[in-house]
């Protein structure tokens, strides 16, 4: 995990669902060959109508097919981010376009733990402040994280700052890398896959 | 202090005798499912950390079930398919249910119930989020990603975070217009769809008691389209006997704790209630049929996990018997066992099929159909900016296909009425 990302922020709103991040039509391509899995990056955020597309203005694609990916490694979004289905092809299909982390009001939750567990990218909940309402797409942002407990959005433009809510839950996993490097650190999970031990201990102590 | 029906399950998979809220657990399995989509990566995945000859932590407990692009030339959809088949194979997997064959069931939320994978008391994950369906028999059931789902597939265990419940109690007999739907709908605009994030939904009182099996599925199938992580239905009688007709495995059928603590409670009144849709584009656009009755609409719908059932055919079929419909009209049963349901079930001495023939409906072979867009060439996909009233979930842009169409979510009484008219009607004008 590094300690800052910087780059251009593109800001959609409220309720975008995995559908808009990555249209059924692409689910059949196989993530698991890396030949298909880059292939997800030109396609996300497509299903978003073209209104939406890049606040406040509308009307900017976030990706392009065969486009090299990291235009925008940063999100800013409304409440409810990825909510809809379970497809893990949704914060693969950011990843693959170069996104780093989203920062919105707070997320559906299988797509908070497939970010998570998958190592894809990092979910920072923003829920003081409506960040989608003052930031616009294009501008450049930096968000610090070398502080977990108090990770902070800075937009020069707006020369603002805004500390978001902490990731002290997650942070374990985050550091591991994903769910099998968290699982493999902590003796979890063996070599020769037998049922782990049932009890009561929690994946952040 | 008392637990919920989620908590006492959870505490009996992490082996405790207790939970709360808020704390994070290591549950143990009962069921992993997966399907045509979400499998191959999920394989990908358990191949690449367990290694290229591992074996699933317990092939009783993975159910395979092939249901979201199966009658496309896709060639990747079909590539998809050969995946599973692979994998089922290598692994000897005794429940997968293989496209083409006597085995293929359609809809893998209700083949899971139909061959008897979901049973009361257990936990069940599953790689699509309307896995929550299988709560309708009083187990734990929630969607997960493909990581998780390796996980699980090598492990047999995953970390969850116990979640608050909200209590959501029916009171009154449901009139003859109403539906589950119209329930769930009417819970969804009332709460939003993130009002269930992170949260379990428990459905209660005598409205819901009064549902059949599929009914109470419908029910709790949109719980994720309130954000929810899980729903659940205490069970019954009609639970229990609906479960032991399917399995001969045994089940515990817990049930929640008389003094159990839920974070919010919302009642109503079965009577009060009217027949609504979920407008264009979000299932929480609640509105009554009465206030939008009128549209136009292009296309109707009925299919899915959620409104592909034998109860939610006999519903519509009780409204196009003897009539014809207006607009395309698409009928998709979700599973074989319901395809041949539509050969044997009878209104006035007509099958379904029938009914549905005369009235000039198009039927589809049984799969999740055009619900989620998918390929191009699914059946019933809307392929432009059309209106489309449906019985199936969800209605975010694009979900059936063409971002720019609009999607009214409606009961089956509901879509085969405004099928009939053309325009979006009132199911009671058909009913009186």
């Amino acid at each position: 995990m590094s300690d800052v990302i910087k780059g251009a922020i593109y800001v959609v709103g409220d309720n975008i669902d995995t559908d808009q991040i990555i249209p059924a039509q692409y689910l059949s391509l196989d993530p698991s060959r890396s030949d298909e899995k880059a292939k997800f990056g030109w396609y996300a955020l497509s299903g978003v109508p073209e209104a939406a597309q890049g606040l406040p203005k509308g009307g900017t694609p976030f990706s392009r097919e065969g486009q090299p990916p990291g235009r925008f490694p940063l999100i800013v979004a409304g409440k409810n981010f990825g909510c809809g289905s379970s497809r893990e092809h949704a914060p693969i299909a950011l990843q693959q376009a170069g996104v780093r982390a989203v920062i919105a009001e707070f997320f559906a939750r299988i797509f908070y733990r497939n970010c998570v567990n998958g190592g894809y990218l990092l979910p920072c909940d923003s829920p003081a402040e409506r960040l989608c309402d003052v930031v616009h797409t294009g501008m450049e942002g930096e968000l610090v994280l070398a502080n977990t407990s108090k990770p902070v959005l800075y937009v020069p433009a707006l020369k603002t700052s805004w500390t978001l809510s902490p990731l002290s839950d997650i942070v374990p996993m985050l550091e591991a890398g994903d769910l099998f490097s968290y699982a493999r650190a902590r003796g979890f999970m063996p070599s020769c896959p037998t049922p782990l031990r049932v009890n009561d201990d929690h994946p952040d102590d | 202090m008392g637990m919920t029906l989620t908590e006492k399950i959870l505490a009996r998979a992490a082996n405790r005798s207790s939970v709360c809220p808020g704390e994070t657990v290591w549950v143990k399995a009962d069921v992993l499912m997966t399907h045509d989509v979400c499998g191959p990566p999920t394989i990908g995945i358990f191949h690449e950390q367990f290694g290229r000859s591992a074996k699933v932590w317990d092939r009783e407990k993975v159910v395979i079930i092939p249901d979201h692009y199966i009658f496309t030339k896709d060639e990747k959809a079909r590539r998809n398919v050969e995946t599973l088949r692979t994998f089922a194979g290598e692994q000897r997997l005794p429940h997968y249910y293989d496209p083409g064959t006597k085995r293929y069931k359609g809809v893998c939320h209700i083949a899971l119930a139909e061959e008897g994978h979901t049973r009361p008391g257990e936990v069940l994950f599953g790689t699509d989020s309307h896995t929550c369906t299988a709560g309708a028999f009083g187990e734990f059931a929630t969607g997960i990603g493909n990581t998780e789902a390796a996980f699980v597939m090598g492990t047999g265990t995953l970390w969850l975070r116990v979640p608050h419940t909200l209590r959501f109690v029916f009171e009154g007999a449901l009139p003859p217009y109403l539906m589950a739907k119209d329930l769930m709908l009417t819970v969804i605009g009332t709460i939003g769809v993130d009002g269930g994030t992170y949260k379990a939904l428990e459905f209660d009182g005598d409205g819901v008691y009064s549902l059949s099996m599929e009914e109470r599925m419908t029910l709790v199938n949109m719980t994720i389209e309130a954000g929810g992580k899980n729903g659940l239905i205490n069970p019954d009688q009609v639970t229990i006997n609906s479960v032991a007709a399917k399995t001969k495995k045994p089940f515990q059928a817990l049930t929640r704790d008389a003094d159990a603590s839920y974070l919010k409670e919302y009642r109503f009144d079965c009577r009060a209630l009217e027949p609504v849709v979920a407008k264009p584009s979000s299932p929480d656009h609640h509105a009554t049929v009465r206030s939008v009755s009128g549209v136009a609409i292009d296309r109707a719908y009925l299919g899915s996990c959620t409104g592909g059932k034998l109860t939610d055919f006999l519903a519509a079929a009780r409204v196009m018997n003897g009539r014809r419909v207006k607009v395309n009209t698409f009928v998709v049963p979700a599973t074989t066992e319901i395809e041949r349901a539509l050969e044997t079930a009878k209104i006035d001495g007509q099958t379904l099929k029938q009914i549905f023939e005369h009235a000039g409906c198009v039927i589809g072979p049984p799969s999740c159909g055009a619900c989620l867009g998918g390929p191009l060439d699914t059946l019933g996909r809307l392929n432009e900016p059309m209106v489309c009233i449906s019985s199936t979930s969800r209605n975010f842009p694009g979900r059936m296909g063409h971002k720019l169409a609009q999607v009214y979510l409606a009961s089956p009484l509901t879509v085969a009425a405004s099928a009939v008219r053309g325009v979006i009607t009132d199911p009671r004008e058909f009913l009186a």
